[in-house]
């Protein structure tokens, strides 16, 4: 498995009796778009900030970029927008950003054009020389995702990147991802917008107190699917010969309804109707929205925070 | 994102910034933001005005010194106004101290700034020694601007300069940069309120010390002074300025003993040696209290 941008085994982190991040194990490869949802509370944050070394995971072990967790080393290619950027607003952008490059070792050749440019694709070209703290919300967002592509990383982390951005702002971060991926960077997206999730993830994992309880890959052919079939007849024995394609079979009316894990199951589902004779009158398959699966993996849970 | 001039991007330099680059780093970065606040402007302007209330007030002094006083006199009157300044100036070395390092750590991680820096490829002991170091260069800055502007003004509008005046200085200094380095370790766990207001309290142990120390000697009450010689080797700040105090001063006020300025019992030079390895035990437990703390 050399070809990890990232992996954790194991993580586990104590707050004195509660446990924020119970077993976080996941793997995602390189040049991935990869999303980390869950609900507010199921330790999402305190994940990331395992895995980028900002808190100590009480057990449990992993790699960022082949550098053991917590080594700055690890750090040296990667991008990180925290949920709510906050910097040294008395500085002017530029500065900032410059104070940002030197930390992360870029050379100051080429620099100030690097600055420009960030700059200029986040949409904040001509304020690069006032203070930070004359930002709008949005703006310090936008400069937030300018410092994280400092350097070219090779992996990206963004915590709710468009939170607190308007519709521009929104369609800026998923260009900007869809940039990084044809740039081959790993992106690590942690965001509650699951309608954007769908449009940019490769892969997604749920999140739930502190675990990992779903893995899926968001591609067209190895998705999910809910059908919906009409049959000429049914009975106990044809449902549940046909449960056997796939998961969470009911009948509704006239409808056998059922969840398969990728379309190849359809036409193995009419071939053996098929051959039993029976009628086939209405076969519908739908990709569930990521919110449906979302609701379904998650379930009823408490508001935590 | 591709360059649009001849000039290649710019690329991650081979090696990450080792410890010493990256705290000269964020030693820049705490001075500019420092400045960008007008935190070095206030204290440097009310610095100088310190200086120049202090010039005008001994013109007139030595002024009516001269005409009317016998030269030992004179002596005497002019060295105890300069260790008055020094007194005042100490005391808002100790103020400053605190207060440019007492939000340095503390208020960014409690704004999220921090995670900003500590996801850098750098360790999060170059963060904590160049938080120091920026505080640190300004605290020099101030009290630069302080004592030298009294002994300077000492000079030029008395013709007085206080003995051993660079040891003095430099035992002041000693004493702001330990409770400066009190309040970079305290940021790593407190609030910025609940650090200012525990480093004041360290700095008032050391101040009823002190003069528990002093009485006890006056009055030969040894406990007394064991009770003083103890929070001084908790906090050794306010032994520092008695020793200073002790140096800077014509020997006519050491012998006569009867001013405030006149330490009845010496710190000895071991509080000096005490001093700096107590300053940096606690620059160390700065370092790993934040190298361990969760952002």
């Amino acid at each position: 498995m050399a070809d990890l941008a990232l992996e954790a085994r194991g993580l586990r982190k104590d707050f004195g009796d509660t446990a924020a991040v119970r077993d976080l194990s996941l793997s995602v490869p390189r040049g991935e778009i990869f999303g980390f949802l869950g609900p507010n509370g199921a330790g999402k944050t305190t994940s990331m900030k395992m895995l980028l070394g900002l808190v100590r995971p009480t057990s449990g072990s992993g790699r960022l970029l082949g550098a053991a967790l917590g080594a700055p080393a690890g750090r040296a290619r990667v991008g990180y927008l925290p949920e709510h950027f906050a910097f040294h607003e008395w500085l002017e952008a530029r500065e900032l950003l410059r104070f940002h490059a030197r930390l992360l070792g870029l050379s100051r050749r080429g620099l100030d054009t690097h600055v420009t440019e960030l700059l200029v694709r986040v949409g904040l070209g001509e304020a690069g020389h006032r203070r930070v703290r004359d930002y709008s919300k949005g703006m310090k967002q936008r400069l937030g995702l300018a410092q994280a592509l400092l350097g070219e990383p090779q992996l990206v982390f963004l915590d709710e990147p468009t939170s607190g951005l308007d519709p521009l702002g929104r369609r800026l971060v998923r260009d900007v991802i869809r940039e990084l991926r044809a740039a081959g960077t790993t992106v690590f997206l942690n965001s509650h917008l699951l309608s954007e999730v769908e449009v940019t993830c490769d892969r997604v994992v749920f999140v739930k107190d502190g675990r990992v309880v779903r893995e899926m890959a968001l591609g067209v052919a190895d998705r999910d699917l809910e059908v919906e079939l009409r049959l000429e007849r049914t009975s106990p024995e044809v449902l549940a010969a046909l449960a056997r394609f796939g998961r969470d079979l009911r009948e509704d009316g006239a409808f056998v309804r059922l969840r398969v894990d990728g379309e190849e199951h359809l036409p193995e589902m009419t071939r053996w109707l098929a051959a039993q004779g029976i009628g086939l009158y209405h076969l519908a398959a739908r990709r569930p929205s990521l919110e449906d699966l979302f609701l379904e993996v998650i379930g009823d849970v408490p508001v935590v925070g | 994102m591709s360059p649009s001039s001849g000039e290649p991007p710019p690329r991650v330099a081979a090696r990450v910034p080792g410890v010493l680059r990256a705290a000269l780093t964020i030693g820049h970065l705490t001075f500019t933001d420092a400045r960008r606040k007008r935190l070095l402007a206030a204290a440097l302007i009310l610095g100088v005005a310190f200086v120049a209330v202090f010039a005008i007030g001994l013109h007139f002094i030595a002024r009516d010194a001269r005409a009317r006083m016998a030269p030992t006199q004179q002596g005497f009157t002019l060295g105890f106004v300069v260790m008055a300044a020094l007194y005042a100036a100490n005391f808002l070395i100790v103020m400053t101290s605190v207060l440019v390092a007492v939000d340095t750590l503390a208020g960014e991680i409690g704004s999220g700034v921090a995670e900003a820096l500590c996801t850098k490829p750098i360790p999060r002991a170059a963060v904590a020694l160049g938080k120091w170091l920026g505080c640190w260069t300004l605290l020099l800055l101030y009290s630069l601007v302080l004592c030298g502007g009294v002994l300077l003004v000492a000079r030029l509008v008395g013709r007085y300069t206080p003995p051993h005046a660079v040891l003095g200085v430099t035992l002041l200094l000693l004493e702001g940069t330990i409770l400066l380095t009190l309040a970079l370790a305290g940021g790593t766990r407190l609030s910025t309120v609940a650090n200012g207001v525990s480093v004041f309290g360290l700095f008032g142990l050391a101040f009823i010390g002190g003069w528990l120390e002093q009485i006890g000697t006056l009055t030969g009450n040894a406990t007394a002074r064991y009770i003083g010689i103890s929070a001084s080797l908790l906090v050794p700040s306010e032994a520092l300025w008695q020793l200073a105090a002790h140096h800077m001063q014509p020997p006519i006020m050491r012998d006569i003993n009867l001013t405030p300025f006149s330490p009845a019992s010496v710190p000895s030079p071991a509080m000096v040696a005490w001093a700096v390895g107590y300053l940096l035990l606690v620059l160390a437990a700065a370092v790993r209290l934040f190298e361990r703390r969760d952002l």
